[in-house]
């Protein structure tokens, strides 16, 4: 960490005393007394938990088997057969066989969109912003509903798993966006109804759990609403999931509105640009680009909120895991909750971690622009 | 400029259509175009909201389900397994709110003060300049705040409470505790006669505490000289008590489990879900809270600590003099949002059964009266008026230790 200059120029000089592994050793474990039981302290954490984990996951587990009763041993650790005979129920919910190659084929194309706006070196954005922002969603939508080119028509209540899970964050996170901007620019507005609606119902959604707003949706809602219009349950947890994250969202693009200088508005007015064409050309597209960190952050804090939806009755990811161990008497075994929450853990954790990742990433090219 | 005709008179050259504006010139000009756009943004809410509730009134009626608040009056009917005030199957629905209100309350304050300890020494942990114990504190970090909270839940009630030990084999815990299926059972402290002094003495000493702060300030103001005011007075409030608790002749008598037959007796139990929710709300909040610590205390420039060191500061009193005070700032404001979040998130004890406001309000009581509009915006507003309170809190908090700039 030392970057100093002068420490630098010391070094030209006069090399350290040691630079090899000793060296670090020394100052990084055992420094000082205190610093050396820390170390040990610290190996004995480290060994607990890398043993434990091996021990559980490998050296104790059981790999095969047709159902919970090859878990039943005595002293078990992890029951993989759970996993491996049930993946398929994990990730596609109770979507047709059949039919799982559209389940795959919007997975993949979605794969695609990202990856293409995502990577900073791949050309063409505008060309994958349209794709995955305004074409995606129809495509994935009669490809997952189906009813068009002969495909059968695959009923809501069988999607399940991480397939449910990744519609609800993807569409919250897409159908949230016109919500967050529409109300980041109300809380800016001058004029004093539209200031004060968007802050009374960005206030009103933070300040309430997420839960309340899913009740709000599922119980709430059908009475809302005139005679006969119904609402598919999941289109219901959708419009809650979409509420609540515009709020978030709506606050993080608002620290990007505030972080553009007035003289960029100013040379709008010099221009003669009306209100849309202000924000629409200059101010949004600047904001929203400082704001990127911040957006895959409420990101991953929705597609860890998906997993409320369990409680209104829908089956994600960790709501079919939670089933499978708690309702299915084949596969009764005292491992197979253990194992069912770390699977679904792994799952959350890979897609949290790697957003988490990218994030750090495009923080840090913004931030090197800044640096020059 | 709009005013017209006031205008012809003093200035002629300007153009005619000045004198009065048609429509179009409405359309164009930024005042009128925001009262247009304001009045109809209000009559769509007030439509909005009119056809909201003319349907509400017309499903409820369909449905035959009554509405108003008289439901709170009634006749509860269902037990609570965990209560901090009095309560039977025999009381309101409104005494039943309270219930919930208050296991919430209990389970986010406890959890809020154990978050803040694990996440400062998580937060320090993942600063410290021994590599291990950075490593294992960012992998705490990293792991904890990638998993979702009600997942921790499940796997902390499902996997690991719930395949404890009946109560004749629980687990023998320090300090006479017990840990079994059915939760956590620990001894109960019963005050007796003179407890009062020691209270008293925590008080006065408090007091006393907060003068000999002040009396410091006002002395190194004037003369320069430090007195270490904090340390007097973290040790009054401590001694304190401790002395008067022992010259009272220990005022306290513990009432230990007692592991009987089959179940144990004696002490205070806590159900597993509680200890649940609260275990799991504890390790993820204070991973969050270990990062707001660490972005704090790095966010404090290095220029302070240098000129500290030049002005011939020891390490430790230039971290607690400069660099802390200036960290806290930093640390405020995203801390009060995580002790709020927490509050929130405690409302996933609806997944697990723990008795909070939404379980028991949103929960059973709304199964029962079929009166959603009303419980659900009863449950809205209490966690709106807890976050109100809250930020009001820290931010007068915060408004106390912001920077006073000239």
């Amino acid at each position: 960490m030392s970057t100093n200059t002068n420490v630098a120029e010391q070094e030209v000089r006069r090399p350290p005393a040691g630079a090899g592994p000793v060296a670090w050793l020394h100052k990084n474990l055992f420094s000082s007394i205190p610093n050396t039981i820390l170390t040990f302290v610290g190996l004995w954490i480290s060994y607990k938990l890398i043993a434990g984990v091996v021990d559980w996951a490998i050296i104790r587990a059981v790999f095969t088997g047709s159902d919970g009763d090859a878990c039943k041993v005595p002293d078990v650790g992890a029951c993989w057969p759970f996993i491996t005979h049930k993946f398929d129920l994990f990730i596609y919910g109770r979507y047709p066989e059949a039919e799982i190659w559209r389940a795959n084929l919007t997975f993949l194309l979605g794969a695609i969109g990202l990856a293409g706006l995502m990577i900073p070196a791949v050309p063409g954005k505008p060309a994958f912003a349209v794709f995955t922002l305004l074409v995606y969603p129809i495509i994935a939508y009669y490809l997952l509903t189906g009813g068009i080119f002969g495909m059968p028509i695959v009923a809501t209540e069988r999607w399940g798993g991480l397939l449910v899970t990744l519609v609800v964050a993807v569409v919250g996170i897409v159908a949230s966006f016109p919500i967050a901007i529409l109300l980041a620019l109300g809380r800016r507005s001058k004029l004093p109804i539209v200031r004060y609606s968007s802050i009374g119902f960005i206030e009103f959604v933070r300040g309430v759990p997420l839960i309340t707003m899913l009740f709000m949706a599922s119980v709430m809602l059908p009475l809302f609403l005139p005679e006969g219009v119904t609402f598919d349950k999941l289109l219901r947890a959708l419009i809650g999931v979409a509420l609540f994250s515009g709020a978030y969202l709506a606050e993080v693009i608002r620290g990007g509105l505030q972080a553009i200088p007035r003289g960029q508005i100013e040379a709008g007015d010099a221009l003669g640009l009306s209100y849309p064409q202000k924000m629409g050309l200059i101010v949004l597209p600047q904001a929203l680009k400082l704001v990127i960190p911040g957006i895959v952050n409420s990101f991953i804090a929705l597609f860890k909120d998906t997993s409320l939806v369990l409680i209104i009755g829908l089956f994600d990811l960790l709501g079919i895991v939670q089933q499978s161990i708690s309702s299915d008497p084949k596969w009764f075994s005292p491992s197979t909750p253990t194992t069912g929450y770390v699977f679904a853990g792994f799952i959350f954790w890979i897609f949290c971690f790697g957003m988490s990742r990218y994030s750090q990433m495009i923080e840090r090219r913004l931030s090197a622009g800044d640096k020059r | 400029m709009r005013e017209g005709p006031a205008m012809t008179t003093d200035a002629p050259s300007l153009p005619a259509k000045r004198k009065s504006m048609s429509l179009i010139d409405h359309i164009y000009d930024p005042r009128s175009r925001g009262i247009i756009l304001q009045v109809l943004l209000a009559v769509a809410l007030i439509w909005f909201t009119a056809e909201i509730v003319n349907n509400a009134i017309t499903n409820l009626k369909k449905q035959s389900i009554a509405s108003g608040f008289d439901f709170l009056g009634r006749t509860s009917g269902f037990d609570i397994s965990q209560s901090l005030i009095s309560y039977s199957n025999t009381m309101t629905y409104a005494r039943a709110f309270w219930v919930g209100l208050l296991n919430t309350l209990l389970v986010a304050g406890l959890g809020i003060v154990l978050a803040t300890i694990i996440g400062f020494i998580v937060g320090i942990g993942r600063l410290s300049t021994n590599w291990i114990i950075a490593k294992l504190a960012s992998v705490y970090v990293e792991v904890l705040r990638n998993i979702p909270p009600l997942l921790m839940l499940f796997a902390i009630y499902f996997a690991v409470l719930k395949s404890l030990p009946a109560p004749r084999d629980s687990i023998e815990l320090p300090f006479y505790s017990y840990l079994n299926v059915r939760g956590l059972t620990v001894p109960m402290p019963t005050w007796l006669d003179g407890i009062g002094y020691v209270v008293a003495a925590f008080f006065i000493a408090i007091v006393a505490a907060v003068l000999i702060a002040r009396w410091a300030r006002i002395r190194q103001e004037a003369t320069g000289e430090r007195f270490p005011g904090v340390l007097v007075g973290i040790g009054l409030v401590v001694l304190a008590p401790l002395l008067t608790f022992l010259l009272a002749g220990r005022p306290v008598s513990f009432e230990y489990p007692t592991p009987g037959r089959f179940n144990l007796s004696g002490g205070v139990t806590m159900l597993p879900e509680f200890v649940a929710l609260l275990t799991g709300l504890t390790l993820y909040t204070a991973a969050f809270i270990a990062e707001i610590v660490r972005s704090g205390i790095l966010g404090v420039s290095k220029g302070q600590k240098e000129a500290a060191a030049a002005l011939g500061l020891r390490p430790g009193q230039s971290m607690r003099l400069v660099v802390i005070p200036q960290a806290l700032r930093i640390i405020i404001p995203p801390l009060t949002n995580q002790y709020l979040n927490l509050t929130k998130n405690s409302s996933l004890a609806v997944a697990i059964g723990y008795p909070d406001l939404v379980s028991v309000f949103a929960g059973t009581v709304l199964n029962q009266t079929n009166q959603a509009i009303e419980v659900i915006l009863i449950t809205m507003a209490v966690y709106l008026v807890v976050s109100l309170l809250t930020s009001f809190f820290m931010n007068w908090f915060n408004s106390r230790m912001a920077l006073v700039e000239r």
